[in-house]
């Protein structure tokens, strides 16, 4: 890797003093992304801002109707968490099944979605519980979060806080794992609230998309028979040499229906 | 004379001595050695995969922070190319097509990770700073990976090749196979690939270059399967220095599989900059790196003809093959699919009439060599493939189609149609033992069970013949082998009656320090823990060959015996003169030298330490020490065989394979170490599973390399593999022409599981008209032969 400064702020106001300081500094939370990129000589930041010892940001806590998650919550301690056990033990499974143990214990929710990876399974997750991104400055709806590839709403020294989630009556996450990586080659999260249903795939595309017809056919007839002939399109979505296009949208089928089924 | 089996001697299962320090982080990789003054070296790829190189300016990189020296192809005008060790005549008798592989790139690049400069400074990091600062023009030539048109009319990789074509070799009778073929009730006809592997071993490359100016000894460290190996051919061909003034330093070694056995570019170039600079010079390998300059493994292309009679015995077999030997030869590309693949197509069976040609051809692809198994695997798979598809076509049984053309025990020693003579073996005891295991009749219960589930089931069966113990010398030697392929050893009794062991085999995590311990604890009834075994190191052992081809024991173990014996007869020498009676009247067994129907004895430490204190030995006739070397060389291959069945489910949704069952049946002759035998099974059958599903090196139609990295290129986990069934046969036919009966283990595993695990896939979809999937099968793959089934 390339020479920078390393930053470690105890608070939100130190980090984004950090970060004003300069146009090349970059944020890192649990750096399963960034430090690989800079081992490779990939990037060539002038600070690395370690979100690592700043106070209470990994916290899962209960918010009256919502499970409001801090960012630095380790993939490891979602996993675990005994509040998500209990009332969303989708995400916890979920993070579970993250990467590997190395990898869940530095890996966090915020550094996640805030990298936007279109492989990554908490995309899926907070756009199909419709969770609400907060940030040093503000709230943004999963819905609109994410842009594309690699790509959010996020301004470049913008930090995310903490993922508020409603609690669905009943979800459930299926993931198709690339046989090399295990990152998602395609993961649905399926969500059912009191009165809809939400459908959210990652891996297939660019980033991270909900399925309308899925979402109807479901608020109809929550069952994996309803989804039987929905056909998927593969445009749009990726290619590569594990999976192309139009096995994705097959795969996509056949894990949403899995997901449903799975939420029992 | 026998005597009771010692908890520590043959046929114990003694736990591997060198793991204590493995496993503790205490093991010495080169890597952890660090020398004063120590310069690292780092090496600027070609990213294109054909290119002239224009010009190259390395100004700001010489006066960049810390850098000692640059080096490119002009600086290396003296050192010569790297060789290759064998040499292959095609069939109308020229011979192989032998372009110049350099040091560094000497005006073209043949491939993606081809060295162009090396950048030598005070760190890792400065060297590749000032790597980013040299200025390479490459003019783009048009790149070609794929064998076929690399062969038709593609523009030459090199001019002493202008048809892409290394050689286009054939052994075996060609008018009786195509005659044989014209007659036959059915012919089986396959075309196949055998899937490109990269080898990652878990210790990447590590070299560093040393030189002493005050003796003029050159010392190379490396992770090397064969430390003497490398001296010959780096000393001879590339430095062209005397050897006995270059010492190769090879200890421990994190795994080869055949990928640490061939002398590199990068070897040669830390021990001449070492000179240069009068400084030692380090270069470790990082992962990406080892992707693009590792040789690799397997990659051919292959039409296979199985003819068949009405009673279904094999008539003919006719295998047309496409090597792929890269960009450049590797030092023993060029006999891995002659002589250690064509001369494999009889298998275990009695076909009359064999025809096998096989073209080698240079693609702008990393260099291929031998991988655990070389040659053998890519027999295997083909022979055991087309068997399970004339089995398929003719509504046979494929255990009883295998069975009905065995080679049977009686007809050994068996002179196959293509060169090879098989000494011992029983066949069909392996299949009865591996269906047993598996419970092959009971399969179609679970076919149903698993049906009802909504998955489909699959049993394939596949049989396995190789031929190990890389040797004779002689047979090589006419077959076109530069190097003798002997193995040696030396046996050091020190005074106090313990035991230093020298072999010319190496260790890179077979385990030899326990074996060989265990092997001269029974032949000289020293205690286990007063044996050491040192190898790798050519300032310390005697010209070895080295550790490949599952020789280690059958060739290096046979020549401890050989030392053993005259350690023991040299041991009765002076015993005699100890006791006062003839040396004839000394018996030797289990540490002790006894006169023959008396209790007069001296033990094995008593008569260690007189040969080290001679005050009164008759010196005209007995000299002191007791130190003996042997080498040996064998009269033939060893040829370990068995049989496999795998079991599968096919999720039909989504493609995936899950390899529920797993059954080895396997002859390996004698056997000194159980555990470890096993141990090397369970590898080699992880390597073989992991080719079958996963591994698949794949590069772009531009020569990128597409699976550089875990991300994309998939290794086997312990979550794709089921608990293996393991067993080795209860009617062993060791090896007749070895001292020690052993036959070897280390590869069986790979060669024989990935038509096992096919053939359970394809007939997993066989009631769907699949008839074949290639290598590997993923999920896509599989799902897409369902689907293309289904589609008609």
């Amino acid at each position: 890797m390339y020479d920078f400064q390393y930053a470690r702020p105890a608070n939100i106001v130190e980090a984004r003093a950090a970060l004003s300081g300069s146009n090349e500094a970059v944020l890192m939370a649990g750096g399963q992304t960034l430090i690989p990129t800079l081992k490779q000589r990939l990037r060539k930041p002038s600070v690395v801002v370690d979100l690592g010892s700043v106070r209470n940001l990994g916290e899962v806590q209960i918010m009256k109707d919502k499970i409001m998650i801090g960012a630095m919550a380790t993939h490891a301690n979602v996993a675990a968490s005994p509040i998500l056990a209990k009332r969303l033990p989708a995400l916890a499974a979920l993070a579970g099944g993250i990467g590997d143990p190395h990898v869940r214990a530095r890996g966090t929710i915020g550094g996640s979605i805030a990298n936007a990876d279109p492989a990554a399974d908490y995309p899926a997750a907070v756009v199909a519980l419709n969770a609400d991104i907060v940030t040093d400055r503000r709230t943004t709806a999963a819905d609109s979060f994410f842009k594309g590839l690699f790509e959010t709403t996020l301004a470049r020294d913008e930090i995310v806080t903490s993922i508020h989630i409603k609690v669905p009556e009943k979800a459930a996450y299926a993931k198709f794992p690339n046989p090399a990586s295990r990152f998602a080659l395609v993961g649905v999260f399926v969500a059912k609230f009191k009165d809809n249903v939400r459908v959210a795939v990652t891996g297939a595309g660019p980033s991270v998309f909900r399925l309308p017809d899925m979402e109807k056919a479901l608020a109809q007839s929550f069952t994996p028979d309803a989804l039987v002939d929905i056909a998927v399109s593969p445009d749009r979505l990726n290619s590569d040499i594990h999976a192309a296009a139009d096995y994705r949208a097959h795969l996509i089928g056949v894990m949403a229906r899995r997901a449903v089924a799975a939420c029992g | 004379m026998t005597h009771q089996p010692s908890a520590t001697g043959i046929g114990a299962s003694v736990k591997r001595v060198e793991d204590l320090r493995f496993i503790r982080g205490r093991g010495r990789y080169t890597d952890d050695i660090n020398l004063p003054r120590q310069a690292y070296a780092h090496f600027l790829r070609s990213p294109h995969a054909h290119a002239r190189i224009k010009t190259i300016n390395t100004e700001k990189a010489k006066s960049a922070s810390g850098v000692v020296m640059v080096v490119t192809a002009v600086d290396l005008a003296k050192l010569g190319g790297l060789p290759c060790g064998w040499l292959i005549h095609s069939r109308d008798g020229s011979p192989m097509k032998e372009p110049k592989h350099p040091v560094l790139a000497e005006g073209t690049v043949r491939h993606v990770g081809d060295p162009v400069v090396a950048v030598i400074a005070e760190t890792v990091a400065q060297a590749r700073d000032a790597a980013e600062l040299v200025e390479i023009d490459y003019e783009a030539l048009p790149a070609v990976v794929d064998m076929a048109a690399a062969v038709s009319g593609a523009a030459p990789i090199h001019e002493a090749a202008p048809e892409n074509v290394c050689y286009d070799w054939h052994l075996g009778d060609e008018a009786a196979t195509d005659t044989a073929i014209a007659q036959a009730t059915h012919v089986a006809t396959l075309d196949l690939a055998n899937n490109r592997l990269a080898p990652n071993a878990i210790e990447p490359r590590c070299y560093i270059g040393d030189f002493n100016s005050a003796t003029g000894e050159h010392t190379l460290y490396t992770s090397s399967q064969n430390p003497h190996v490398i001296r010959l051919l780096m000393g001879a061909f590339v430095m062209q220095t005397p050897e006995h003034k270059i010492r190769v330093v090879s200890q421990d070694v994190g795994g080869g599989f055949g990928s640490k056995i061939y002398h590199y570019a990068e070897e040669a170039l830390v021990t001449w900059a070492a000179a240069q600079l009068n400084r030692p010079v380090k270069w470790t390998s990082d992962r990406s790196e080892a992707f693009l300059s590792d040789a690799q493994g397997r990659d051919h292309k292959t039409r296979v003809e199985l003819a068949l009679d009405k009673d279904g015995k094999f008539t003919a077999l006719r295998v047309r093959t496409l090597a792929n030997m890269g960009a450049y030869l590797s030092t023993f590309a060029s006999v891995i699919p002659t002589y250690l693949h064509g001369t494999l197509m009889a298998g275990n069976y009695t076909t009359p009439a064999i025809s096998v040609g096989v073209k080698a051809v240079f693609t702008n692809t990393v260099p291929v060599d031998a991988y655990r198994g070389a040659g053998r695997p890519e027999a295997t798979f083909l022979i055991e493939r087309v068997i399970d598809l004339a089995a398929q076509e003719t509504n046979r049984d494929p255990a009883e189609l295998r069975r009905l053309n065995y080679i049977k025990p009686s007809q050994f020693p068996y002179q196959t149609p293509v060169a090879l003579t098989y000494d011992t073996g029983n066949y069909e005891r392996t299949l009865d033992m591996a269906l047993a295991a598996a419970d092959y009749k009971g399969f179609a219960a679970r076919k149903a069970e698993a049906g009802s589930r909504g998955k489909l089931r699959g049993i394939g069966i596949a049989s396995y013949i190789e031929a190990c113990g890389i040797a004779p010398s002689n047979v090589a030697g006419a077959l076109g082998a530069r190097a003798g392929l002997y193995e040696c050893g030396t046996i050091r009794v020190n005074p106090t009656g313990s035991v230093t062991v020298m072999t010319g085999s190496h260790s890179h995590g077979q385990g030899h320090e326990t074996t060989f311990a265990q092997l001269i604890s029974d032949k000289l009834g020293v205690p286990f823990d007063q044996i050491d075994i040192v190898h790798g190191d050519t300032a310390r052992i005697p010209f070895g060959m080295g550790t490949y081809g599952s020789r280690s024991l059958a060739v290096g173990g046979s020549a401890l015996v050989n030392a053993a014996e005259k350690i023991v007869a040299k041991g009765k020498k002076i015993a005699a003169h100890m006791l006062e009676v003839s040396e004839e009247d000394v018996e030797f067994d289990a540490g002790i030298f006894k006169v023959a129907g008396t209790d007069r004895q001296k033990n094995f430490g008593e008569v260690a330490f007189q040969a080290y204190v001679p005050h009164n030995f008759p010196l005209e006739t007995l000299e002191p020490g007791l130190e003996e070397t042997a080498f040996y060389d064998p009269k033939n291959f060893t040829y370990p065989a068995g049989v496999y069945v795998c079991e599968v489910e096919v999720d039909p949704d989504t493609g995936v394979v899950r390899v529920e069952k797993f059954c080895a049946a396997d002859d390996f002759g004698k056997i000194i170490n159980p555990m470890i035998v096993e141990g090397q099974v369970h590898g080699g059958l992880a390597q073989g599973i992991g080719q079958a599903l996963l591994e698949h090196c794949v590069y772009d139609g531009d020569g990128q390399l597409i699976t550089g990295s875990y991300m994309d290129y998939a290794m086997p986990r312990a979550d794709n593999l089921p608990t293996f069934q393991v067993e080795t046969t209860d009617q062993p036919t060791p090896c007749i022409h070895n001292p020690l009966g052993v036959k070897g283990c280390g590869e069986a595993g790979a060669i024989g599981s990935p038509p096992a695990v096919i053939n359970a896939i394809v007939n997993a979809l066989a009631d769907l008209g699949v008839t074949h999937i290639d290598m590997p099968a993923t999920p896509q793959t599989v799902w897409r032969a369902i689907q293309s089934a289904r589609n008609g």
